[in-house]
């Protein structure tokens, strides 16, 4: 296999590889947060800064990282760049950051960060590694906020808290909203539905057993 | 791998541990300002909400400034303290959620379980008085707390000048179930409290300093149809929060009561009686 260049590892993770619809990570999360496209782009901005980040950090010191303990070291870089992000949007986002509450802290959890970082980033030097975490960052952020958008309108008519269709918005135009979307068994189902269209356009993703 | 010996597994845990534990504090510090300030502005924009006033398009220092904060001893026989710096408290830095955790600055609720799991309170806290066009009264903005089922409740309630009707009620922070009990935050279910009665007029009647009433305001199972018995005195419940709901109830009814504001309330009771003289109220008898 020839080395891959700079640009398919950014690129690789937003469709070929994305770590929700090919690795299946990060679903917790993305049930949580896509009630709303706004919530989501906050996520997901959390995320890729995140994933970028603790991808450079992990691989800049991966050779000195004792074998035995290289989770817990990860671990604690992941742990440390979330709570940055989180008192930075306190600080400067407050709104945003009373909406994501404990979603920010989950961001520690979420395999997608953990899963660069064991796989990708111990390997690589850091700026593939940073490019790497922003590329799944991105591929993250993709679909989340492809579900929000689904969500959101459907359940509430609404983007953005905007009214779509005419000024009146769908509601008053006599849609009646789902509720069902707000919950998170509908986040499960839409991502299902990506996965399969996502497998369906890229046949090579079909994992055979 | 050649980082394998237990000496230099130390070194990497150590060093890390310090760099990281630098990074997040020092964070902490220099943001903490810029924190206070938003948090500052979130209470000031929910007393705004609640009294009904807000208009996102201006600022919030802007419309804060028809507002007066007044100390409050809560249960005190002269609830309003004029002289606030008498008593060593500087209104702009006083923080009564502090105080209610500090030994000399707070008292146990009475009587014990009016206010579920939480054993004291603060002495004094601050209320928001409101005036309308005319410079008169017209509500008054009470902070209150208490528990819900995963978390404390904090929030404020507004009542109108009259002492006892509600105008409105929310919670700025809360960690109660996202759906469920975190509905205290739906505007439908926020829209059902202005207009409430706080108090059974039967027990306003014969109220007195010594004999505050207590609120029969409660948050009720079922919906609340005007047809309702005692419709003025009930709120829809959260469906699926029984625990929410019923904390919402005590918690409203331990601040509104004689143990919290309850001595103010019936203070303005009867300055609004002197103020309407041609009122047919009968409230407030004793304010001579």
């Amino acid at each position: 296999m020839a080395e891959p260049t700079t640009k398919d590892v950014l690129l690789d993770p937003i469709i070929k590889t994305n770590p929700i619809a090919f690795h299946v990570l990060g679903i917790c999360s993305a049930l949580a947060v896509t009630t709303k496209v706004e919530t989501a782009l906050a996520m997901s901005v959390a995320v890729v800064i995140v994933t970028g980040l603790s991808g450079a950090a992990v691989s800049l010191i991966r050779l000195y990282i004792p074998n035995s303990i290289r989770i817990i070291v990860q671990m604690t870089i992941i742990a440390t760049l979330v709570i940055l992000v989180d008192q930075f949007l306190k600080a400067y986002f407050f709104g945003v950051s009373k909406q994501m509450s404990v979603f920010v802290g989950l961001i520690i959890t979420n395999c997608i960060v953990m899963g660069r970082a064991e796989a990708y980033a111990m390997k690589n030097s850091p700026s593939m590694s940073f490019v790497d975490g922003v590329g799944n960052g991105l591929g993250y952020s993709l679909i989340l906020i492809v579900v929000a958008v689904f969500r959101e309108l459907f359940g509430k008519g609404e983007i953005l808290g905007y009214p779509i269709l005419g000024t009146e918005g769908l509601v008053a135009s006599g849609y009646e909203p789902n509720g069902l979307m707000l919950l998170p068994p509908s986040a499960f189902f839409l991502i299902g539905l990506i996965i399969w269209a996502i497998r369906t356009y890229d046949k090579e993703q079909v994992n055979v057993s | 791998m050649q980082t394998e010996s237990a000496k230099q597994t130390w070194i990497v845990a150590t060093c890390l541990c310090l760099v990281c534990s630098v990074l997040v504090s020092t964070a902490a510090v220099v943001l903490r300002p810029a924190q206070q300030v938003q948090k500052t502005l979130d209470i000031q924009r929910n007393i705004l909400k609640v009294s009904g006033s807000y208009d996102e398009d201006c600022s919030i220092a802007s419309q804060f400034r028809g507002i007066e904060p007044v100390l409050i001893e809560l249960a005190g026989k002269r609830p309003v303290i004029s002289n606030p710096t008498a008593e060593g408290i500087d209104l702009k830095t006083y923080d009564p959620k502090k105080s209610s955790k500090k030994e000399g600055d707070s008292i146990e609720v009475s009587p014990r379980g009016a206010l579920p799991q939480i054993a004291r309170r603060e002495i004094y806290t601050i209320a928001y008085e409101i005036q309308n066009d005319d410079g008169n009264l017209d509500q008054v903005i009470l902070p209150i707390y208490g528990k819900g089922l995963w978390s404390t409740l904090y929030g404020f309630i507004a009542v109108d000048a009259d002492g006892q009707t509600i105008r409105g009620i929310t919670f700025y922070q809360h960690g109660e179930t996202p759906g469920l009990g975190g509905e205290v935050d739906d505007p439908v279910w926020k829209s059902r409290w202005p207009g409430k009665s706080a108090f059974s007029p039967a027990d306003i009647e014969k109220a007195s300093a010594d004999n505050l009433p207590i609120p029969t305001i409660l948050v009720a199972k079922g919906q609340v149809t005007p047809q309702t018995a005692e419709a003025e005195h009930k709120v829809d419940g959260l469906s699926g929060a029984t625990i929410t709901s019923n904390g919402v109830t005590s918690l409203v009814r331990y601040w509104l009561g004689p143990d919290a504001f309850g001595s103010y309330l019936h203070q303005l009771r009867a300055e609004h009686a002197a103020n309407n003289p041609t009122s047919s109220e009968t409230e407030g008898g004793n304010n001579g």
